[in-house]
């Protein structure tokens, strides 16, 4: 530059925010809009079918499940500030944690599907509330699904010992991911279990 | 693919295998490559969606024609449609994207090069996908060789019923994995000009470029999801049985329609967004003039971002959705003409006063402003609600979206290409071809899209094969027909000059334009890390600054 910027104040560089997590926000924004849609359906085909079995009949809330699901996102929380701290092994022991309730959740999903399929006998093509109810739960089931994978390559990693502090940058983008995946599922609880019964 | 490498194997100084070449464009994760291939291939399937609307209207250039039946004119149109919007104008515009946001905000690639390629492959794949099914959808029934159900796929047209063979298959899958690639792009869109812009170039300081496709970009994000989830649920229809578009189980054909428009209509201005880029770059340049009411013109951006995803029912006024409905509608799609009309008169208060310089890229920009801005009042008519009932699927709106899109989005983009091109090749390309192909096309747009209009207010409807003599439509479809080879020797002139600039035309140098962003600061065609040291800017046009040290522009707007 000549001399006359000495004049002007020179430019300050600007904070700008890490390209990480614009690119997991803008992932969780067109995911929510995905989900929106099959919500919107789900709302809208309520009361619609027109033969049975009806939600009132063949849903029960899965509350304990839910409970674990939600509690794990307190546990990847842990597990981020312990690896802030340097403890390794406590990130490791929470990590894990968070893998194991996920996991018991996708359980809950999977014997909730197979007493609707084998016992009540509704599947997505029995009627509307089949369609819908199992495109919604099933949607974030898969969700579920791609979170427990790449929480499960972060433990083998941890396991290994190739985790340490200077690695918090793409944990917390994990679990970035992951807290939607339990906020999504609250939005579901709500719409399939307390509306829609 | 081969012409364009040998810049690069030139550069390097000794002859290359063609198997290296093209191993290189295949792997390549530089944005610049990505954007060309990006570009190229929307150049194929221009001229393949281009030889199915020939086809169109050749079949509709004289009453009870017959060139061909009406199965394949239902697969032509739906290809035509499904093609234009997916696999040219999106893959241009995010091309385009892909070669000048790094160069415009001072980055050396975008945010995430790998997702980049991931992105164009998974897109390049998707348009495949969807021409494979003229020989791969035959099925189990031997029914329907590509898709026949429009662009927008009605259902219950789509169901197994009455879509049989697996055509409407390959038309969700192709335009399910080129969503995903859209997503991609957008979301590398997005992280790349929040993240990665060179010190100084604070949001206000951005070209508008960055700032129209960082609208573009989200909403891409919200839009396309929306597709995704339609075109899963129609997958769970048809393979599974479910019953979301399924009227015989209680399902519903019109909320396929608001999930489709939903997409639709944010769709149109993900593809207009970039087309205003394009001008606001290239008007102010050649009026030798910087952009008037920047933060107006961002401010509109944003308006046009947010209203154009609460006005997707307007292709719905035929259906009858209701009087409540209908008036939200009404009214939101008129406000969207606020922001709209705001950005004319801002290029037009650009040119004024200006020292207009009448080169290729600006003549298709004075057409673009004056195309768009019907296409725009044809768009208010349309927005009237009974209007629509009386027009709706009707010529009148082809000739509508049609000047949107022709008339409007590819004549930016086509003042984009000429504009950009010494950039990318290093050459200038024919000033004289260039004018050439800008008046055939004029003639031929005009020819087609102007008398398009008639036959519709006449009652003429679209999608149909042919039609009776003696309704007063037949002339107005001869000249429309008539057009199409005018618009066609058009394309040919652009593809001889594009071909013979690439190697015969003058060496263009680093800033053939005397322009003012931080593309033109670098040699034509760019290294592969585009700056040498990343620059520092103090104003919206550091060339300017660094050509005018005594008057520089941040004296004027920096310190704000």
């Amino acid at each position: 530059m000549n001399a006359t910027s000495i004049m002007l104040r020179q430019p300050v560089a600007e904070q700008v925010p890490s390209r990480g997590r614009v690119a997991m926000i803008s992932l969780i924004a067109a995911e929510s809009a995905i989900f929106t849609i099959f919500v919107v359906a789900y709302i809208f085909y309520i009361g619609k079918s027109l033969s049975g079995p009806a939600p009132q009949d063949v849903l029960k809330a899965p509350v304990l499940y839910s409970i674990c699901l939600l509690s794990s996102s307190v546990t990847i929380h842990f597990a981020g500030k312990a690896l802030r701290q340097g403890k390794a092994a406590v990130f490791s022991r929470w990590w894990f944690a968070t893998i194991t309730l996920g996991a018991i959740f996708l359980f809950g999903t999977a014997r909730e599907w197979q007493r609707l399929i084998y016992q009540e006998g509704l599947t997505v093509s029995t009627n509307l509330f089949g369609t819908t109810y199992f495109s919604l739960v099933g949607l974030h089931a898969f969700h579920v699904i791609v979170g427990l994978l790449c929480l499960t390559l972060v433990l083998i990693f941890a396991v290994l010992g190739h985790v340490e502090p200077k690695h918090e940058y793409q944990v917390e983008l994990l679990s970035l991911y992951w807290h939607f995946v339990d906020t999504v599922w609250v939005v579901v609880f709500t719409v399939v279990y307390i509306v829609g019964r | 693919m081969s012409t364009n490498s040998t810049t690069w194997s030139a550069a390097a100084g000794e002859p290359r295998a063609l198997v290296d070449l093209i191993h290189e464009w295949v792997t390549t994760v530089d944005h610049k490559r990505l954007g060309l291939l990006y570009i190229a291939y929307a150049l194929v399937f221009l001229i393949v969606g281009g030889i199915e609307a020939t086809v169109l209207r050749l079949q509709l250039i004289r009453p009870h024609n017959n060139l061909v039946s009406p199965q394949v004119f239902n697969r032509m149109f739906t290809m035509h449609g499904t093609t234009m919007i997916f696999f040219v104008v999106m893959p241009m515009l995010f091309g385009f994207a892909n070669y000048l946001i790094p160069l415009m905000i001072g980055a050396r690639d975008m945010a995430f090069p790998r997702l980049n390629a991931f992105s164009f492959w998974v897109t390049a794949f998707g348009g495949l996908l969807l021409y494979f099914s003229l020989v791969g959808a035959n099925g189990l029934y031997g029914a329907g060789n590509a898709p026949d159900v429009g662009w927008f796929a009605y259902a219950p047209l789509t169901s197994q019923t009455f879509s049989l063979g697996h055509s409407t298959d390959f038309w969700i899958l192709a335009l399910l994995v080129s969503g995903f690639g859209s997503i991609g792009t957008a979301i590398n869109i997005l992280a790349t000009i929040l993240c990665m812009r060179c010190p100084g170039m604070s949001l206000g300081k951005m070209p508008l470029f960055a700032w129209l496709y960082l609208v573009t970009a989200a909403l891409v994000v919200l839009a396309i999801s929306p597709l995704t989830a339609a075109q899963i649920m129609l997958l769970v229809d048809r393979y599974l049985g479910g019953h979301f578009f399924d009227t015989q189980a209680g399902g519903s054909a019109v909320i396929w329609m608001h999930f489709f428009w939903i997409f639709g209509h944010p769709e149109v201005y993900v593809l207009v967004l970039p087309a205003f880029a394009f001008a606001s770059e290239i008007i102010p340049v050649f009026s030798r003039k910087p952009i008037f009411g920047y933060s107006v013109m961002v401010a509109a951006t944003v308006a046009i971002g947010f209203i154009s995803m609460s006005v997707w029912a307007h292709h719905m006024f035929t259906v009858g959705m209701g009087a409540g409905a209908n008036t939200f509608f009404v009214l939101s799609t008129m406000a969207i003409a606020v922001p709209t009309g705001i950005k004319i008169f801002n290029w037009l208060a650009t040119m004024w006063g200006g020292k207009i310089e009448f080169k290729t890229p600006m003549l298709f920009c004075v057409g673009f402003l004056f195309q768009f801005l019907i296409a725009g009042l044809t768009g208010i008519m349309l927005s009237c609600a009974p209007f629509d009932w009386q027009l709706g699927s009707s010529y009148f709106v082809v000739a509508h979206f049609h000047y949107v899109i022709v008339g409007g989005i590819l004549f930016a983009t086509f003042a984009a290409m000429y504009y950009w091109f010494p950039k990318m090749t290093g050459r200038m390309y024919s000033e004289r071809l260039g004018q050439l192909h800008f008046w055939l096309f004029l003639i031929g747009f005009h020819l087609t899209f102007d008398f398009m209009h008639i036959p519709g207010l006449l009652g003429m409807p679209r999608r149909i094969y042919t039609y009776e003599p003696g309704r007063g439509w037949d002339s107005w479809n001869l000249i429309v027909t008539v057009g199409v080879f005018f618009q066609a020797a058009a394309i040919l002139v652009l593809f001889v000059n594009l071909l013979w600039s690439y190697s015969r035309g003058a060496h263009a140098g680093g800033d053939p334009w005397d322009a003012w962003t931080l593309e033109w600061s670098v040699p034509s065609p760019p290294p592969t890390y585009n700056f040498a040291s990343i620059p520092t800017i103090r104003s919206r046009r550091p060339l300017w600054d660094l050509k005018h040290l005594d008057d520089p522009d941040w004296m004027y707007e920096g310190t704000r």
